[in-house]
């Protein structure tokens, strides 16, 4: 397979294209675990999800079945879902909590920190058995940033948070919100879509499609008293690429927001709520960066698959490939620990109304991206165009965000090393201004 | 809503389980054939239908995630939703037949009338086959001679929206 001429990148004469076999290969998908998701780091979890010593959670991770535990230490563990022995699950149920964790082929038995505490009949075997060394394997690297646990099958990768790079600040923005730490909501959304995944990286960072793909949901917004003006302007704010392949596009929130900008939709009972939480917020982080905060919505690409979409609700998105037209999908959604219940039910009904797949937008979204990989059937059109924005300072209904996406996955299948992600016009720009 | 029933002679009276029966057949008609409208008016003014994730069957929409938590503003607002071309997951609309059965009444106290039953609904669209799968919990009120639905809840089985993408049909 050929990888090389997939993208065409020409700044200066404002092309760039992608060849749609990145979508429809079955080779390509298969370089892309081997290049990008056994390099990269990978979103996992939240350490708020095994709140307590014996929690346990399984999940999948680039396809390798996970699970994840808190130790009767305290400590969050991640181990690779499979025995020592002879390569049966440990971990059978999606969560629970235990202080050991049994194999029930052999009955081996692994306490919650994984060492290997229980063999039948354990004369059985000769001297070159050693026990401490049976215990539970972890993926080559595990770390947590500010909650977010992260795991990495590459055990050269870079540290956490010098691979965060520029999206490093942007949680931070999400996690200063909450005063006593951030947890996840119980309820989680799985479902799949028939398309490629990186459609969906694209999907979610893509402010050109919102008016036209989501006018239901603006107009049941509408009908709840938002003025549509707002919705007009909403997207004019730059686009960014973060670096790595990191890239964020933010918006103006047109219905306010829990944290902490008040509106109508919240009703007065709760204006004295959001104006003590912005007062906190200013005491503690200022004027500016409260407005950052508060005031403006954002939707981050933590390269290469986890989305965190800050808006009134926190929507944490992450999305693993099963084949080329196929990917699953989990949704949770993020809030603070202390939210008093009232805007906590705002928080939940905006997820509801829009980024769940029973809202008013979501399965919008996944008919548009399956209806691309359906239109890929018809084969004569070999390119998809992502050049808008390419030749001015790209706002978040350009596609800045989307090609830092593609360059960096681009360096990651060529192995080029360090790639510049952002246009070379933005990039001459802030050259001049720094 | 009443449908010619054979046997018996004309003047029968349908039992009590006989109408709530019927109206499920009958919620389950309006659905299949696209009349929302008609659908709406079954529910009470301060109706919910609620549809739970499929991780957390028991989840209380105050306080967990669900995949829908509709008042009858925003139930209302779904349907103006599906009536519109602009809701692009279901247009054109998918074909659907849905089978209702194990209908249990589980308690009748004065006009509160509470009754499960499992369902399978299959959703054809685009070449697709997307069956859901599960089981309602209708709370009904009798008003004026007429059951209307206080509280639709809608409890899948499957593990995940593998095939369906998305909940784009009411259930």
């Amino acid at each position: 397979m050929e990888l090389k001429g997939l993208i065409i990148d020409k700044p200066t004469e404002g092309i760039f294209r992608v060849h749609r076999s990145a979508m429809t290969s079955t080779e390509i998908l298969q370089m892309e675990q081997e290049r990008v998701f056994n390099k990269c780091w990978l979103y996992l979890c939240h350490e708020s999800e095994v709140e307590n010593p014996g929690d346990y959670r399984r999940r999948n991770v680039a396809g390798r079945p996970l699970f994840f535990v808190r130790g009767s230490d305290g400590k969050v563990r991640v181990f690779l879902n499979t025995c020592t022995h002879r390569g049966a699950l440990i971990c059978r149920r999606d969560q629970g909590n235990s202080e050991v964790l049994q194999c029930f082929y052999h009955a081996w038995t692994f306490n919650n920190h994984g060492e290997l505490i229980g063999v039948p009949d354990e004369a059985g075997y000769g001297k070159g058995f050693n026990r401490a060394e049976m215990g539970l394997k972890s993926p080559p690297r595990v770390d947590n940033y500010r909650g977010f646990i992260f795991v990495s099958f590459n055990p050269d990768v870079e540290d956490l948070v010098t691979y965060l790079a520029g999206a490093r600040d942007y949680i931070d923005l999400v996690v200063d919100q909450a005063e006593e730490g951030m947890r996840i909501i119980s309820g989680s959304n799985r479902y799949f879509i028939k398309a490629n995944w990186k459609l969906l990286v694209e999907n979610s960072l893509d402010g050109y499609h919102v008016k036209p793909t989501h006018k239901t949901y603006f107009e049941y917004v509408t009908s709840l008293g938002v003025k549509t003006g707002a919705v007009q302007t909403a997207f004019s704010r730059p686009a960014r690429a973060l670096g790595k392949g990191h890239a964020v596009e933010e918006h103006d929130g047109v219905r306010g927001r829990p944290i902490a900008r008040w509106s109508p939709l919240f009703g007065e009972e709760n204006k004295e709520e959001i104006a003590r939480i912005r007062a906190r917020l200013v005491h503690k982080f200022g004027e500016q960066r409260t407005r950052l905060m508060a005031d403006i919505s954002r939707n981050l690409l933590v390269y290469p698959n986890l989305m965190i979409i800050d808006s009134i609700d926190i929507t944490v998105r992450v999305f693993w490939p099963i084949a080329p037209d196929l990917m699953e999908v989990t949704a949770w959604q993020l809030a603070p620990k202390e939210e008093k219940s009232e805007l906590l039910a705002r928080r939940l009904d905006n997820f509801l109304t829009f980024h769940g797949p029973g809202g008013f937008a979501t399965p919008d979204d996944v008919e548009a991206i399956e209806s691309c990989q359906a239109g890929y059937k018809a084969e004569g059109v070999e390119w998809s165009e992502l050049s808008r924005g390419m030749h001015r300072e790209a706002i978040a209904e350009d596609e800045l965000q989307l090609r830092a996406f593609w360059r960096q996955w681009y360096g990651y299948m060529l192995g080029l090393g360090k790639v510049e992600t952002s246009d070379p016009v933005v990039r001459e720009r802030s050259a001049v201004a720094g | 809503m009443a449908e010619a029933r054979p046997g018996g002679n004309d003047n029968s009276l349908p039992t009590f389980r006989e109408t709530v029966e019927d109206f499920l057949y009958h919620e389950a008609a309006l659905l299949d054939e696209w009349r929302l409208d008609e659908w709406l008016a079954l529910f009470t003014a301060d109706a919910r239908y609620v549809v739970p994730t499929t991780d957390l069957p028991e989840g209380d929409p105050k306080k967990d995630l669900v995949f829908i938590d509709d008042d009858m503003v925003r139930l209302r607002a779904r349907v103006e939703r599906l009536k519109s071309r602009h809701g692009h997951r279901e247009y054109p609309w998918s074909r659907t037949r849905r089978f209702i059965t194990n209908v249990r009444i589980k308690s009748l106290e004065k006009d509160n009338i509470f009754v499960t039953s499992s369902f399978l609904v299959y959703r054809f669209r685009m070449g697709e086959t997307s069956p859901y799968v599960g089981w309602y919990e209708h709370r009904l009120k009798q008003l004026d001679r007429e059951l209307k639905i206080h509280h639709k809840r809608i409890v899948l089985d499957m593990e995940a929206l593998r095939e369906h993408g998305a909940v784009s049909i009411i259930l």
